[in-house]
């Protein structure tokens, strides 16, 4: 049956530990997988910009020795002609086996799941979700934690808009014991209904700081974000607020030996380069496993539309 | 139109206190070419209490999610030639379709043409509804 992957929360913990699973096993056997999607099609439609992530997509569907049609211009070819999102998905379903769809509205990527007869993977709707980006993010706790549970989880910058942020603090809610740290200026908290509705809610306890240092020490996982321009109406506030939370090795200096340093990438300078040599720096890892699981999440949806 | 006697029509009664015009509003009543009153801070017989009553002479198909979110817990009396043929007390619907619009300026319902706009009741307690598509409170 056909089945798309708007939200994180479309995925039972069952499905994610099967794709976890999945994608371990990719990573040990790829032979195993060169050739699983052999005839297959994914289209990368892409309304907006977003290279890295249409890149891993297309890397993923490679590896899995199918095929990709790319539409990287999406809004100019289709949109701008007063083509609405579900007609280029019903379009698109008469082409290709699967759709990797990223766009500026949030709710898009859902319209189209509801307009495609082919699976749809949300590659990010606005400022809403990016689910396959948190199953990177749950990779790489995964494969550098060994457990998704009894962390705690400092999530540092743009709390405020940061769906990555938001994602993860769903998707980890669902395990115990873990507790997380707020690190950000009062500008850009965690909204409160995130607050309210998965953490206070499920008597997950978490605090809230604006001093990354002060919270380094207890940190298992330090999550940065980029304070990113767009979310701004005024350039002064975003001026002031871009530089306030850069890690660097003076600010690691309290921070424990295993700590797993995340950032959804790119960047811009709210991590040092000089911490990329450091062996607790896991961002470019978690592009590497951003592949694999979208590697794993293709297989499954094909898998399961083929049923 | 004797606002006590309707011989074919509909009664929505027990609205809180205030909320008529909104109802009224958002059924669409102004369009409607039949006599519609609205009564304001009647007292209510049963609790005392003030309430609003919207009496239409005419039995339109009445949308009842619309009441059910704007106001759960309204009664709709149906009448015809003077006898009450239906009393139904209004819940608060799990999903409301084209009742009201998504105000987030980013979400898809913006721009997409011929979209359906739809919330779910995501929590009752409190009465939430959010846009399907971007989550949005209503
Ligand atoms: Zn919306």
């Amino acid at each position: 049956m056909k089945r798309s992957v708007i939200d994180i929360l479309d995925l039972t913990p069952a499905e994610l530990e099967e794709l976890l699973a999945t994608a371990l096993d990719i990573i040990d056997n790829p032979e195993k997988y060169a050739h699983a999607c052999a005839g297959k099609k994914l289209a990368t439609l892409f309304f907006e910009p977003s290279t890295r992530t249409r890149l891993s997509f297309e890397a993923a569907m490679h590896e899995l020795g199918g095929a990709v049609l790319s539409v990287t211009d999406a809004a100019s070819s289709s949109a701008s002609k007063g083509e609405s999102v579900s007609d280029t998905a019903k379009v698109v379903s008469c082409y290709a086996d699967i759709i990797a769809m990223r766009h500026p509205k949030e709710g898009a990527a859902l319209v189209a799941a509801r307009a495609a007869s082919i699976p749809v993977i949300n590659a990010g709707d606005g400022g809403h979700c990016h689910p396959t980006q948190t199953l990177a993010d749950l990779l790489t706790i995964r494969r550098q934690k060994g457990a998704f549970s009894g962390l705690t989880i400092g999530l540092c910058g743009d709390l405020k808009f940061g769906r990555t942020v938001h994602s993860l603090i769903n998707a980890m809610a669902r395990y115990e014991n873990n507790r997380f740290v707020l690190i950000s200026p009062d500008e850009l908290k965690l909204p409160s209904y995130v607050k309210k509705d998965v953490l206070a809610e499920r008597g997950i306890p978490y605090e809230q700081t604006t001093s990354l240092e002060d919270a380094m020490p207890q940190l298992d996982v330090l999550y940065m974000t980029r304070v990113q321009k767009e979310r701004f109406f005024n350039e002064e506030d975003y001026l002031r607020l871009k530089d306030s939370y850069i890690l660097d090795m003076a600010k690691l200096k309290n921070a424990k030996d295993d700590l797993c340093i995340m950032h959804p990438l790119p960047r811009v300078n709210e991590i040092a380069v000089e911490v990329d040599d450091d062996p607790r720096a896991c961002y470019f890892k978690q592009v590497l496993n951003g592949k694999y699981m979208r590697m794993a999440l293709i297989l499954k949806l094909l898998k399961e539309a083929a049923q | 139109m004797n606002i006590d006697a309707i011989q074919n029509g509909i009664v929505i009664d027990h609205i809180t206190a205030g909320r008529a015009m909104r109802i009224y509003d958002l059924l669409g009543l102004d369009a409607l070419d039949v006599s519609v009153a609205i009564i304001k801070n009647a007292v209510s017989h049963k609790t005392g209490d003030k309430k609003d009553i919207i009496k239409i002479d005419s039995t339109m198909p009445v949308n009842f999610d619309v009441l059910g979110f704007v106001d759960p817990g309204v009664t709709v009396n149906i009448i015809r030639d003077g006898q009450l043929v239906e009393k139904r007390r209004i819940e608060m619907p799990q999903r409301l379709t084209n009742v009201i619009r998504c105000k987030n300026p980013r979400c898809i319902t913006s721009t997409e043409r011929a979209i359906d706009h739809v919330f779910k009741l995501t929590d009752p307690k409190n009465k939430v509804y959010r846009c399907i598509y971007c989550e949005t409170k209503a």
